[in-house]
């Protein structure tokens, strides 16, 4: 009778096999994922382990060779732009694969198939802000020209080779953790990736719907002392002097734009879900031959970005036969980014402009297949977005799109608010226009001059771009370029009327008349995501501009002469704190020292002594940080009570320029208390409010650090405590979103390149990650502790006859047949 | 004989089934070696048991070896194992062994049964 023993032993096993091959909740199947030969395991890379490689693809069109060096940087050597392009994909997906895959799952507004229901409204508003409709925009430009078609194709099948050649066991441990299989590639995601870059650099430089809720608490005049389109200390891009041409397009007020729309005092019902972190931001500059030690200009760049792990970045050099082109790329698009070639080296900090304008729609009805324009009743395309759901059911959202574009908010989703009714909001966003910012970029890999670079960055529209650039003849320039809409006076600034088009967008800035400079007198450019021109430039021309950075880049440039590779990596990591230094005077100003104790008075030393260095042992920096935290909250929070979210709240440059003009500051008073408070009150009492605070962390020690926190998390964890064993926190790095070393939590320098126009060519990088997104792998986060230290690599520039050279590591032969 | 021919076979051809077959191979392999080669049923579990486990954590070991325990630190982080990698080599070891244990049980019925 051994059949029931084996009946339950066997009913046993397979309950455990079954058991331990599903996902439980948020645990992976335990017996898939300990296996050593199927499961993580498989994703701890031996510390020796060799990337040789030959293999054939049908694809590939000739022979090319990757050369990695010991930093795991690919250097490939192909003989067509095909298989350059085809390999790029190839290696993207080889180290980042799980990287692509999810950010353009995001992009798409497909968060919800990996994270769950929870993810639904954050889907919702990136469909209805068009990423996808502006994805399939890009994609139809893309595949119009044979070249541009080729080349991303080429790109996609590279990506798509390797999935196809990959063994589940080779799966990256993401996929292994989520118990998901990675997507095929098309072109449609590598423009879903181009459209996640616009959005994070164009879709929060706008603050309409925040500016309409304060147009309707203040007065015209209070708003512009609250939100000045040119702070009183600014020092612009284009050096201020410079002439500017005659505006090429004027465009002219509606007549009722006083009473319907600068004087209307409705509210924005809407919140965005999810904005682009306003840090977001970079400084790029060049110095000229006259200027440097060797003679030969120098150019630097450091795009600040959200830090994680893998890096938003991947380093690579490409080249064939006539082109050689080095610096970083990122993963989901082909060509290289930022970076340098034979002849000439660039750069991009964001232009912060505003390029995203919100329209009110009456529709007819529920439907939405109506709505009231230029005199009649209009019909709108309807999109119905599907967004599926893991573990959930798939949810329907219908989109209507307009001739402005698409309806974002309307009564069935008003964003992260959940008022009631709300006002229909159609989105105007130059995103949505089709362009190929990728053969654009194709392009300025190429440029060996001046003229080709304008040539090449001109058909960049979206998003707009501080694109620095060196030549090795010795040029230094420097171009906003984007497409911008010319507006008239505070258009765009507010909710618009969207009933005609009378308030629509009469044109866009003439290209040629974007704001630029070539070689000027003083040798040097640089940006910092500043304005980019004084008032003098004649367009209006709103923007989420930062102004510190370029102040203290600009005084250190002007200061310096016979600079030096290491002068720039200096000022990389500068930490010096422009805007504390004129808050300082007049933080002490207002303060009553009588009225302090002994505690108090002590750390007001510490403030009054500090060497204004925002280093990350730095404790002054620590008490000026706390204190004017203390002081916005207690200025602005009562004037400001109907509008909670502090981002949207001025400048604290806008505030300490105020504070230094007009001692008699209105907002000073509370106007919740019945005594008429004084900037003596608000600054005594928040200094009061911040010693309390620093009292309470004594002991941990006061070091800066500790309180701004740095780290790097993997891209998977938003939270940043889910995977903490996939990150590197508490990293000893000082800084702040207005210092040059900007370093702000999980945001800043994303990559730091410094490029000599020397004959060769010196240049220097690093970025906090490693090339390998595998957290089993040696170079997961290899460079991060030199970018900690502020240390680079030298880049290898590496030329034909190098191939044999012993810095090659490791050598993957590709060919077709 | 036959208990460490059961446990070096099992590890063996587990092994060989990996290559081929997702992880559940094991199961299928402890049973079958446990059905031909006729232990009593203790036995037979702990020859199952023993054979995955040594494979599983051999080859868990000898990989966090290579990899400088990189990986399994972090996993073992993850996990509530405190950050141990010797920890998740056990664990590792144990589930497939636990696998390997059962089926083999299993299989030793099987055996019986069929002589019956």
């Amino acid at each position: 009778m051994r059949i029931l023993p084996f009946a339950i032993s066997a009913i046993l096993t397979g309950g455990l096999v079954f058991a331990l091959n599903k996902q439980w909740g948020s645990i992976p199947p335990m017996g898939k994922f300990l296996s050593p030969q199927q499961g993580f395991w498989q994703n701890a890379e031996p510390a020796n382990k060799s990337f040789d490689a030959d293999l054939k693809f049908p694809d590939l069109k000739g022979k090319a060779e990757v050369y990695f060096d010991d930093r795991l940087v690919p250097h490939v050597f192909a003989e067509k732009d095909e298989d350059l392009y085809f390999i790029q994909g190839y290696l993207h997906a080889k180290f980042r694969l799980f990287q692509i895959d999810l950010q353009t799952k995001a992009a798409a507004g497909r968060a919800s198939e990996i994270a769950g229901p929870k993810a639904i409204n954050f889907d919702k508003e990136q469909r209805r802000l068009g990423m996808l409709f502006a994805a399939e925009n890009a994609m139809k430009e893309i595949e119009k020209d044979e070249q541009s078609k080729s080349l991303f194709t080429a790109y996609t099948n590279g990506i798509n080779a390797y999935i196809g050649s990959m063994k589940e066991a080779d799966m990256p441990i993401e996929y292994k953790l989520l118990n998901l299989k990675p997507e095929k590639w098309s072109n449609l995601r590598t423009a879903l990736l181009l459209k996640m870059m616009a959005k994070m650099l164009s879709s929060g430089t706008e603050s309409d719907l925040a500016m309409t809720n304060a147009k309707a608490m203040f007065m015209p005049d209070e708003l512009k002392n609250l939100y000045p389109q040119v702070p009183d200390s600014l020092v612009p891009i284009v050096p201020k002097g410079t002439a500017f041409v005659q505006p090429g397009i004027k465009p002219i007020p509606p007549a009722s734009a006083d009473s319907i729309y600068l004087s209307r005092k409705d509210i924005a019902t809407a919140r965005e879900i999810d904005k682009p972190d306003p840090g977001n931001g970079s400084n790029n500059w060049v110095v000229a031959g006259s200027k440097t030690q060797s003679g030969a200009p120098i150019l630097c760049n450091d795009p600040h970005l959200e830090l994680s792990l893998p890096s938003i970045w991947y380093e690579m050099q490409l080249v064939t036969p006539t082109s050689n082109v080095y610096g970083v790329s990122l993963p989901g698009s082909p060509f290289v980014i930022i970076g340098f070639n034979d002849s000439i080296a660039w750069g991009v900090t964001n232009s912060q402009r505003d390029v995203k304008d919100y329209y009110e729609i009456k529709f007819k009805d529920k439907s939405k297949k109506e709505y009231w324009f230029n005199g009649a009743w209009t019909n709108s395309t309807q999109r119905v977005e599907e967004i599926k759901v893991k573990g959930g059911k798939t949810v329907y959202d219908t989109v209507a799109y307009t001739v402005f574009g698409p309806v974002m908010y309307d009564e069935n989703f008003q964003g992260a608010a959940n008022e009631g009714k709300g006002r229909n909001l159609a989105v105007r966003w130059t995103a949505h226009d089709p362009s190929n910012e990728g053969m654009a970029v194709y392009h300025l890999n190429r440029a060996k001059n001046y003229d080709e670079y304008v040539n090449a960055i001109k058909d960049f529209t979206c998003p707009g771009q501080n694109f620095v650039f060196a030549s090795k003849s010795g040029d230094i320039a420097i171009w906003q370029q984007g497409r911008f809409p010319a507006r008239w006076d505070r258009q765009g600034l507010y909710i618009m009327p969207g009933e005609d088009s009378s308030y629509m967008w009469q044109g866009f800035i003439p290209q040629t008349e974007n704001p630029h400079a070539k070689n000027p007198e003083r040798g040097f450019l640089q940006s910092a995501n500043q304005r980019p021109a004084d008032s003098t430039y004649p367009y209006f021309i709103p923007g989420s501009y930062i102004t510190a950075r370029g102040i203290t880049i600009e005084n250190r440039l002007a200061a310096m002469s016979g600079i030096t590779v290491n002068d720039m990596m200096a000022l990389h990591g500068n930490y010096f704190n422009t805007l504390a230094e004129d808050a300082r005077t007049v933080l002490l100003k207002y303060t009553k020292e009588t009225e302090l104790n002994v505690d108090e008075k002590k750390y007001l030393e510490v403030f009054r002594n500090w060497d204004l260095q925002a280093s990350p042992d730095s404790k002054g920096q620590t008490v000026y940080s706390l204190w004017r935290f203390a002081l916005e909250d207690t200025i602005w929070g009562d004037d400001f009570a109907g509008m909670p979210n502090k981002d949207d709240w001025p400048e604290t440059q806008t505030l300490f320029e105020y504070m230094l003009r007009d001692s008699a500051m209105k907002f000073a008073d509370d106007i919740r208390t019945p005594a008429r408070e004084t900037l003596y009150d608000m600054v005594t009492g928040a200094f009061k409010k911040a010693a309390g605070q620093l009292n309470a962390r004594e002991k941990e020690g006061l070091e800066w650090y500790k309180f701004n926190q740095p780290g790097v998390y993997h891209i998977m964890d938003k939270s940043k405590k889910d995977l903490l064993p996939f990150a590197r926190a508490g990293l000893h790095v000082g800084g702040w979103g207005d210092i040059v070393n900007a370093v702000k939590g999980s945001h800043g320098p994303s990559w730091r390149m410094i490029v000599q126009m020397s004959s060769p060519t010196e240049a220097y990088g690093v970025y906090p990650g490693g090339q390998s997104g595998n957290p089993g792998s040696r170079f997961y986060d290899n460079y991060l502790d030199q970018w900690v230290q502020g240390k680079y690599n030298k880049l290898w520039f590496m030329r034909d006859g190098d191939r044999t050279d012993k810095n090659v590591k490791w050598v993957m032969k590709f060919k077709g047949e | 004989m036959k208990f460490l021919t059961a446990i070096i076979l099992t590890a063996l051809l587990s092994f060989i089934s990996g290559l081929f077959l997702p992880w559940w191979g094991i199961a299928i392999v402890a049973l079958a070696i446990a059905a031909m080669i006729h232990q009593k049923p203790g036995k037979a579990f702990l020859a199952g048991f023993l054979g995955v486990f040594l494979l599983w954590a051999g080859l868990a070991w000898w990989i966090d070896m290579k990899n400088n325990s990189v990986l399994s630190h972090k996993v073992a982080a993850l996990l509530p194992l405190g950050g141990n990698s010797f920890a998740i080599i056990a664990v590792t070891g144990f589930i497939g062994g636990l696998v390997g244990g059962l089926a083999a049980l299993s299989g030793s019925f099987l055996r019986a049964s069929k002589t019956n």
